[in-house]
């Protein structure tokens, strides 16, 4: 099979996100590409939780709706998900705690005779839809010792009893490519943060980045770096400026919620000039309204986010490559022109898992502060012509540094006077003009699918991914913004060239992008809009772009 | 270092008798002190919030972050945390720190960062012209409470007690001598500091005959002694007209949170290893 999709559910509390990892590692064991979404519910126990797994010869970022395997581990997932299966009899279930047709496989019993703890079911499932889907028992076992931490005798020996109640159905055989991590887009986010020198992550947990101030706490230690957790995203913001004050590279995380907290800093940011790097993980609202399910409702919010006018960098990654590149070149940015920048990510890309391609992703190295050449009296707002003055961090006994969030002079104390004033609005504006030079050498708009075509897509964020895959189904051109401020409007304008009409794709209801163009002087004909907190799916966005291009 | 160069061509805009100019003179002999001590005050690094309080330090030739209202402490944290070298000073306001940013101090004080918090109380908003404030006393006719709060003033060294503050005290602005040990003391505690420092607003709340009469120098006070130290902090609520103690409350010895970032920063090679070997495991 070249391409093949599979879903494993149960209830909140039986390891449903790592069954799915595992099935997930199983299949990039034998060279395929993956994407895996998580759907789960707010609450620690009880409700529906599923994993998508899809697995394909070519990068990926979407999910099918039909599958070709269902793993089921409760009555609820077969009656959810029966129907998006391709051939009924690929039904794999735990008969003790469900009825169905299919392959059932009394997993609690198994348990039960192994005195086994009740996760290992997931072991025991995952063996027989091994044995189902025609992969040998070889690749299963490599995998389970290569990523089974605790108890991994038991699980092999669970998976092994389900491997040998099943029978192969599907020849899934290695497709001959290289083997490549499977990663989630927070973790490529953190990675790139890492690449480009981050010394503290500050973070209050907060769906659905706190798996990003998870992976980084884990990591602190290798990578030499501090990761804090304070009493609110308030103290994170403030704690993290003073950080970047101290001269050390700092990041922040949150989600809509936490950054309108974290705005006041923000601000701050922008006028007493101190780099921060923000990831904003987007979830539908307003307020706390879907906490685990996706959207992209804070394009607006972000690009506007606190009081007075200040530059400020804006970028939405399409994939984990881009969420690995762009959250480091946004770090570098802060630094270069010494302002707050925004990696704006969705839940689709947080919490989805996908093969990471570093060798594609581009070069990734910390660079970019102006330094101070210590000569003369240090002036930390000096003017210039690219209204960035270069840093000096205490202790340095050449240097008072002084900043300021008031309108200050160029030695940083306070003024009111209307010419330093305007003198230093100015400078602060300079920046940002420089910065939309400097976002030219980057490609800052991708473009896909047919080039030669006359109706593009115009999507940002995760629906990268899904909007490539149909585009190419469908001989649509395909463009895609990763960088969204400042806004990249000859790039734009040169990849919609030839286009007569633009379809914008958008998880949110009101077409945020669709907005953002048509200040830019970009005539959006149809919005495909999609609120209801979870991605498009493949076949559900091909419906839709066919239904509006009759 | 001299007390001239030691300030900076900013206009002082503090009301002429504002206890500010006492907690300024008082600064500036620690800092002094301290650049006479260490050979220069290039690891000191004060923090300011919104209020009048917050111009010192524009009056200070000192590195400084002037930060937003109510967010002192957690700016001074971040900056010694990033550097632990650094000595780091807040400056805060009683609306600024007790009011605004309360939730700040207190977890400060609970981690025990090596910080002072200097907080200029005067029991009342100065700039915004008037207004009652967490330690203005109950029935205080303010411009937005004219005819008398109806809540009684927090007291805020009892608050700090009970968050886990290592060194409490408390300073006057009429009473320069003991608030410069006061301060210098507060500097060189190893842990969270804080000094509330009564600072008299002549124009929004004079309180100068008051504090006259009721404040008093602590004597034969151990402030290692828990207990006693509680008793000394209630002994005025900020409310009633009991006497009202100055010095050091209390102080003890326990671990700080610090940052773990090491001086050398990993070279971007070994960053770039390291990445490599963590996704060799995925």
């Amino acid at each position: 099979m070249n391409e093949l999709s599979v879903l494993i559910g149960g209830q909140a509390g039986d390891g449903i996100n790592q069954a799915g990892l595992l099935t997930a590692r199983l299949l990039a064991q034998l060279g395929y590409r993956i994407f895996m979404e998580y759907d789960y519910p707010s609450l620690i126990r009880g409700g529906h939780n599923y994993s998508m797994i899809r697995a394909a010869e070519k990068k990926i970022g979407s999910s099918r709706e039909r599958v070709d395997f269902l793993l089921a581990l409760n009555q609820d997932t077969v009656e959810k998900h029966k129907v998006k299966l391709r051939d009924p009899s690929r039904l794999i279930y735990d008969s003790d705690s469900a009825r169905a047709e299919g392959l059932g496989i009394p997993l609690k019993t198994i348990v039960k005779e192994e005195s086994a703890p009740e996760l290992t079911r997931n072991s025991c499932l995952i063996g027989a839809f091994a044995r189902c889907a025609g992969i040998g028992w070889d690749v299963l076992e490599g995998v389970f010792r290569k990523d089974i931490p605790r108890e991994l005798e038991v699980n092999l020996k669970l998976a092994r009893r389900g491997f040998e109640l099943s029978a192969p159905r599907e020849k899934v055989g290695s497709l001959g490519q290289e083997v490549l991590p499977l990663v989630t887009g927070n973790e490529a986010c953190g990675l790139g943060l890492l690449g480009a020198g981050l010394d503290a992550y500050i973070a209050y947990p907060m769906t659905p980045s706190s798996s990003l101030l998870h992976f980084l706490a884990q990591a602190a230690d290798d990578f030499n770096i501090n990761v804090i957790h304070p009493e609110s995203e308030i103290a994170v913001m403030l704690m993290a400026l003073g950080y970047a004050y101290a001269g050390r590279r700092a990041a922040v995380g949150t989600s809509g919620g936490g950054f309108c907290l974290m705005t006041e800093g923000f601000s701050l940011s922008g006028m007493a000039e101190i780099p921060i790097a923000v990831v904003v993980g987007q979830r539908p609202g307003p307020s706390t309204g879907l906490p685990t399910y996706t959207a992209q409702t804070e394009l607006h919010f972000v690009m506007n986010a606190g009081q007075g006018e200040f530059p400020r960098f804006v970028v939405a990654p399409g994939d984990a490559e881009e969420a690995y590149f762009w959250s480091a070149i946004a770090m570098n940015i802060s630094w270069k022109f010494q302002i707050p920048s925004v990696i704006l990510m969705d839940k689709t890309i947080c919490e989805g898992t996908y093969s990471f391609d570093i060798a594609s992703a581009g070069e990734v190295a910390e660079d970019g502060a102006a330094l101070w050449d210590g000569r003369g009296q240090y002036r930390r707002y000096v003017n210039t012509d690219t209204g960035v003055s270069p840093l000096a961090f205490p202790p340095d006994a050449r240097a008072v540094v002084k900043v300021d969030s008031y309108e200050h002079d160029e030695n940083g104390i306070t003024t009111e006077d209307p010419k330093l004033a305007n003198m230093m609005q100015e400078k602060r504006l300079r920046k940002g003009n420089h910065l939309g030079e400097e976002i030219q050498r980057y490609g800052a708009v991708g473009v896909y699918g047919d080039s030669g075509a006359s109706a593009a897509l115009v999507c940002w964020g995760s629906n990268k991914g899904v909007c490539v895959e149909a585009g190419e189904h469908l001989g649509l051109k395909v463009i895609h913004a990763p960088v969204l401020a400042p806004f990249p409007t000859s790039r734009l304008h040169e990849a919609l060239a030839g286009v007569k009409r633009i379809i914008c794709v958008e998880n949110n209801a009101t077409g945020q992008l669709a907005r953002l163009l048509r200040l830019h002087g970009v005539d959006v004909g149809d919005k495909l809009l999609k609120y209801d907190g979870r991605p498009f799916s493949l076949e559900e966005l091909e419906g839709k772009l066919t239904g509006v291009m009759r | 270092m001299s007390a001239r160069e030691l300030g900076t061509y900013a206009v002082n805009t503090w009301c002429k008798g504002c206890g500010n100019f006492a907690i300024l003179g008082a600064v500036k002999a620690v800092l002094q002190a301290l650049g006479e001590e260490k050979g220069g005050i290039e690891n000191v690094v004060l923090v300011s919030g919104i209020g009048c309080h917050a111009k010192i330090v524009d009056y200070l030739n000192v590195n400084s972050f002037y930060a937003i209202h109510g967010r002192v402490a957690p700016v001074a944290e971040g900056i010694k945390l990033a550097n632990p070298n650094l000595t780091v000073i807040g400056f805060a306001g009683d609306g600024d720190s007790y009011g605004e940013g309360l939730e700040h101090l207190v977890f400060a004080a609970k981690r025990n960062v090596d910080i002072t918090m200097v907080i200029h109380n005067n029991r009342v908003y100065g700039l915004t012209t008037g207004q009652y404030t967490p330690t203005s006393p109950l029935g205080f006719k303010g411009k937005s409470t004219p005819r008398g709060t109806k809540e009684p003033p927090l007291n805020p060294l009892e608050l700090m007690l009970a968050s886990g503050a290592s060194f409490i005290a408390r300073g006057y602005s009429n009473r320069m001598d003991l608030l410069k040990q006061t301060i210098r003391e507060a500097v060189a505690h190893r842990g969270f500091a804080l000094v509330d420092v009564l600072q008299v607003c002549v124009t929004f709340y004079n309180l100068y005959m008051e504090y006259n009469k009721r404040a008093y120098q602590l004597e034969n006070h151990d402030p290692s002694d828990y207990e006693g130290a509680h008793r000394k902090m209630r002994e005025w609520d900020y409310n009633s007209s009991a006497p009202i103690a100055l010095g050091t409350l209390y102080r003890c010895e326990r671990p700080v949170f610090e940052g773990s970032v090491r001086a050398e920063k990993m070279t971007p090679p070994a960053r770039a290893a390291r990445i490599g070997a963590l996704l060799k495991e995925r």
